[in-house]
């Protein structure tokens, strides 16, 4: 289907329907249980799962298919909001201008960056494009061509939110006392149809199925280009750059491709971030969430192509749920121990919820480094390959052998 | 090998599905059936907190949490009431807020507004959260209050100083018990000329984002309005740790007083090289040099150590003031935790009283309710005297400390002196200097 083998369509098949039922997935426990601390199904976390899915997604087609290790994506995603929510700001609340001015600027940047940084490989490239991004947040914490020119361009330490006496050209002017609120041509990203079904609830949300469609739209690109030609050259700019280069090939342009691709994919999940959440602030430049995206695509699997998708799904949900656990949650967990007993549990679980989330996800970074380097997409194959072996007896009889039906 | 063979009806059908799947966002419409964003329901009521728990604030984001606990202990009627006997409204019984019992969910801003807007949107969206409260820095203050207006619920803001939580980024749904960089530099002035004269010049490192510019400014105009010269104004990245190139320019300015509107790290490191270099000894102008730190907290004043004796800056609330109201909370703070409190917790703790009493008042959760009681509102008794919720910016009016750095502290929380408790009529202003617009209240649904 779509012109991919039959193994990618399936894949992306399956994407498609984790994506599209997401809220009954993330959502497994019944409200008000003591579980329901890790459910996931709210209409915040689900965008983000898919906006860091794109932004990942993006990363890995550098980073997976060259080998150039990025570290000033950021930049990117963060260049791709201010340019959406000036499009708010400016024209109209509807997402589309937003979103495709932001992957347009994105790409604009990236290009230039990449033009600069790809000069250089390696440990060098690595540096450039994280000076390049410290520079570039620099500049917006400062707001310093905003000052330069007497106006506001990042809004520097608090960012830049939709306000109501911006001009928005296209739009009509808003009611009295409304705020201005991010749309696809009047369905509001923040309308929501809540379902209840016995105990469980499960909340459906506009701005998460538009995400969700521009993830998937995101997640066929990146097939068609792994499975391209081009595809072929980034692979084979990772395998040996010295041998492309005496057989006579250029490799600049196709890395050069490669980075803006990866840059307008950043754009794009910026421009979707802003769309779901009307603001921008520098912080989503800091190098720090560059080296998010970097442990993203590693923690799910650098170079496979659902790895960076599970990876950003992992690194969202511990941030987001793990940090919230805090001591009187662990209270309540434990309350059924003796005192000494659940003391003693509450002081070792604490060590790894809440604030300290971070050590948490630090651990499991490491022990997938050391253990499968391949990251979750290696784990998924090893305990597959495990459970086939298993089964393998059965068919020996010849009884149940499944044949590929040509 | 494999081969995929469609049949024209099999890609029909998967269009069909495909173009079912792609309808289903569009049949949903923005519906609720409450009458407002996460109307409380059953015998409890959520609030949010939202704190710094990790990055440069997370010591204020700790003594922030201590605070919110203790006040839901309070309302709920536990402890020994802390300032509910002292406040000088009484709506509040000790049996929660309207009946409800207060639970609270936690978490963590890392001081990024993203953070703290992905953070603040699970509570609300997950957890129920009908209030919002916390921040120790103006950007996330700013952008959760944002955040608070567009989803249709309450935002008590935390520590944060800057002008523009209140003045051109202030919201309807938003309130600040925290003073503003405006209200330091008119209560500084005055102790500043009383102290160092009227002929002074004035140089200032200032933190080059947000709150540093309007610190900067406040101090400035009103310093400058009592005839201080203001040499230069530099302006220092945020995450600089070492000052001493931007001190050896000081020297040769000519100034004989050096204004520092840093906060929290950088403050402790700026000031810290200033004395290295001497600067408190030496002799301009036929004046003693002479340093200023706009916005003091007792958690810098730790940081910074013996650097601080005898400096001069402003606080919203210290802990040696002895009203009844900042007694009583210091007792009950300094009982279940074993330290009193910084001006960051009395803020928090003091948000949160004000808005469950806001709500008894009201007689309801809902954010325009609760907004309309807290407008105008005029209360006593939590520690900074006579106070006011001005209604046409949603900030609060009270009486601003000048603070000293203590020259012979007994203990490492006995840091600062208070010098002058200027009295709010002093450091009032128009509501529209600032621009901005407050818009209307939200409720949600």
């Amino acid at each position: 289907m779509f012109g991919l083998n039959k193994q990618d369509t399936t894949l992306l098949i399956i994407v498609a329907i984790l994506a599209l039922f997401a809220p009954f997935i993330l959502n497994p426990f019944p409200e008000g249980s003591a579980l329901a601390q890790f459910n996931a199904g709210y209409p915040d976390l689900m965008q983000r799962f898919v906006i860091f899915g794109i932004f990942a997604i993006g990363f890995n087609i550098l980073f997976g298919l060259t080998g150039y290790l990025s570290f000033g994506h950021a930049a990117f995603l963060g260049v791709g909001s201010y340019a959406a929510i000036w499009m708010m700001k400016l024209l109209t609340m509807n997402v589309i201008p937003a979103i495709i001015i932001s992957v347009i600027v994105a790409g604009l940047i990236s290009f230039l960056v990449g033009w600069i940084s790809l000069r250089r490989s390696g440990i060098y490239f690595s540096i450039l494009t994280l000076a390049f991004a410290m520079m570039m947040y620099q500049l917006a914490y400062s707001d310093l061509f905003g000052q330069l020119f007497g106006g506001v361009l990042t809004g520097g330490e608090t960012g830049l939110q939709p306000k109501v006496s911006d001009p928005r050209i296209l739009d009509a002017a808003l009611a009295e006392g409304a705020t201005p609120k991010a749309h696809l041509f009047g369905l509001e990203m923040g309308a929501s149809h809540k379902m209840n079904v016995g105990a469980w609830s499960f909340t459906f949300n506009a701005g998460y199925y538009i995400a969700a469609f521009a993830m998937l739209a995101a997640f066929y690109m990146s097939i068609r280009i792994f499975r391209s030609p081009f595809g072929m050259m980034l692979r084979s700019v990772k395998s040996n750059q010295h041998r492309l280069n005496y057989t006579g090939l250029n490799p600049k342009p196709y890395t050069l491709a490669a980075f803006v691709i990866s840059g307008m994919y950043a754009g794009l999940a910026g421009g979707l971030l802003v769309a779901m959440d009307t603001q921008v602030g520098a912080e989503r430049m800091f190098w720090t969430a560059s080296g998010e995206v970097v442990i993203m695509t590693i923690l799910g699997g650098a170079g496979t192509l659902i790895g960076p998708v599970l990876g950003s799904g992992l690194l969202k949900y511990m941030e987001n749920i793990l940090s919230k656990i805090n001591k009187s949650v662990l209270e309540s967990w434990f309350s059924f121990m003796p005192d000494g007993m659940s003391d003693f549990f509450i002081a070792i679980t604490n060590l790894f919820v809440g604030k300290q989330w971070h050590i948490t996800t630090g651990v499991i970074f490491m022990l997938v480094i050391i253990f499968v380097p391949g990251g979750l997409v290696e784990l998924g194959k090893r305990i597959g390959a495990r459970l086939s072996r298993k089964k393998e007896p059965n068919n020996t009889d010849g009884s149940a052998k499944p044949e590929p039906a040509e | 090998m494999t081969k995929t063979n469609m049949s024209r009806r099999g890609v029909l059908k998967s269009g069909a599905v495909a173009g079912a799947g792609l309808a289903v966002p569009t049949i949903f419409t923005a519906q609720s059936a409450a009458a407002y964003t996460n109307e409380p329901t059953g015998s409890t009521v959520t609030l949010g907190f939202n704190v710094p728990q990790s990055g440069p604030y997370a010591d204020e984001g700790a003594d922030e949490l201590r605070a919110y606990e203790l006040a839901v202990e309070h309302i709920n009627g536990g402890g020994d009431g802390g300032m509910l006997s002292t406040f000088s409204s009484k709506a509040l019984d000790g049996t929660g807020i309207l009946g409800k019992k207060v639970e609270y969910v936690t978490g963590d801003t890392q001081t990024k507004s993203d953070a703290a807007r992905a953070s603040a949107k699970s509570m609300i969206e997950k957890d129920g959260a009908v209030m919002i409260t916390g921040g120790s820095s103006s950007g996330v203050a700013v952008a959760v209050q944002a955040l608070c207006q567009e989803a249709g619920v309450i935002f008590m803001a935390g520590l944060t100083h800057s002008n523009d939580t209140t003045g051109k980024d202030k919201r309807a749904n938003g309130f600040r018990h925290f003073f503003n960089s405006y209200m330091s530099g008119a209560a500084l002035a005055p102790i500043l000329a009383n102290n160092y004269g009227k002929d002074r010049k004035a140089y200032h490192l200032t933190a080059d984002y947000n709150w540093g510019y309007t610190t900067e400014e406040a101090v400035r105009t009103s310093t400058e309005a009592m005839g201080w010269e203001t040499v230069a104004a530099v302006k220092t990245p945020l995450t600089q740790t070492d000052f001493s190139s931007y001190i050896a320019p000081v020297l040769q300015s000519g100034a004989d007083v050096l204004v520092l509107n840093h906060y929290g790290g950088n403050m402790v490191n700026s000031l810290t090289n200033a004395v290295q270099f001497g600067l408190r000894e030496k002799q301009v102008n036929g004046h003693n040099f002479e340093i200023i730190v706009p916005l003091f907290s007792r958690l810098m004043a730790r940081g910074a150590g013996a650097n601080i004796k005898g400096i001069f800056g402003s606080a919203n609330w210290h802990w040696s003031l002895q009203d009844e109201g900042s007694q009583a909370f210091v007792r009950s703070f300094g009982t279940k935790y074993g330290f009193p409190p910084s001006q960051a917790a009395h803020t928090c703790y003091v948000q949160t009283l004000l808005y469950a009493d806001a709500c008894q008042r009201a007689g309801t959760f809902n954010p325009c309710g609760v907004s309309a009681a807290l407008e105008d509102f005029e209360f006593d008794g939590l520690g900074n005297g006579k106070t006011l919720y001005r209604g046409s910016d949603h900030q609060c009016f009270k009486d601003v400390l000048v603070v000293k750095g203590k020259e012979n502290p007994t203990s490492e929380f006995d840091l600062l002196e208070i010098v002058e408790i200027t009295p709010r009529g002093q450091v009032e202003y128009d509501a529209s200097i600032f621009g901005g617009n407050l818009g209307a209240c939200n409720g949600g649904a």
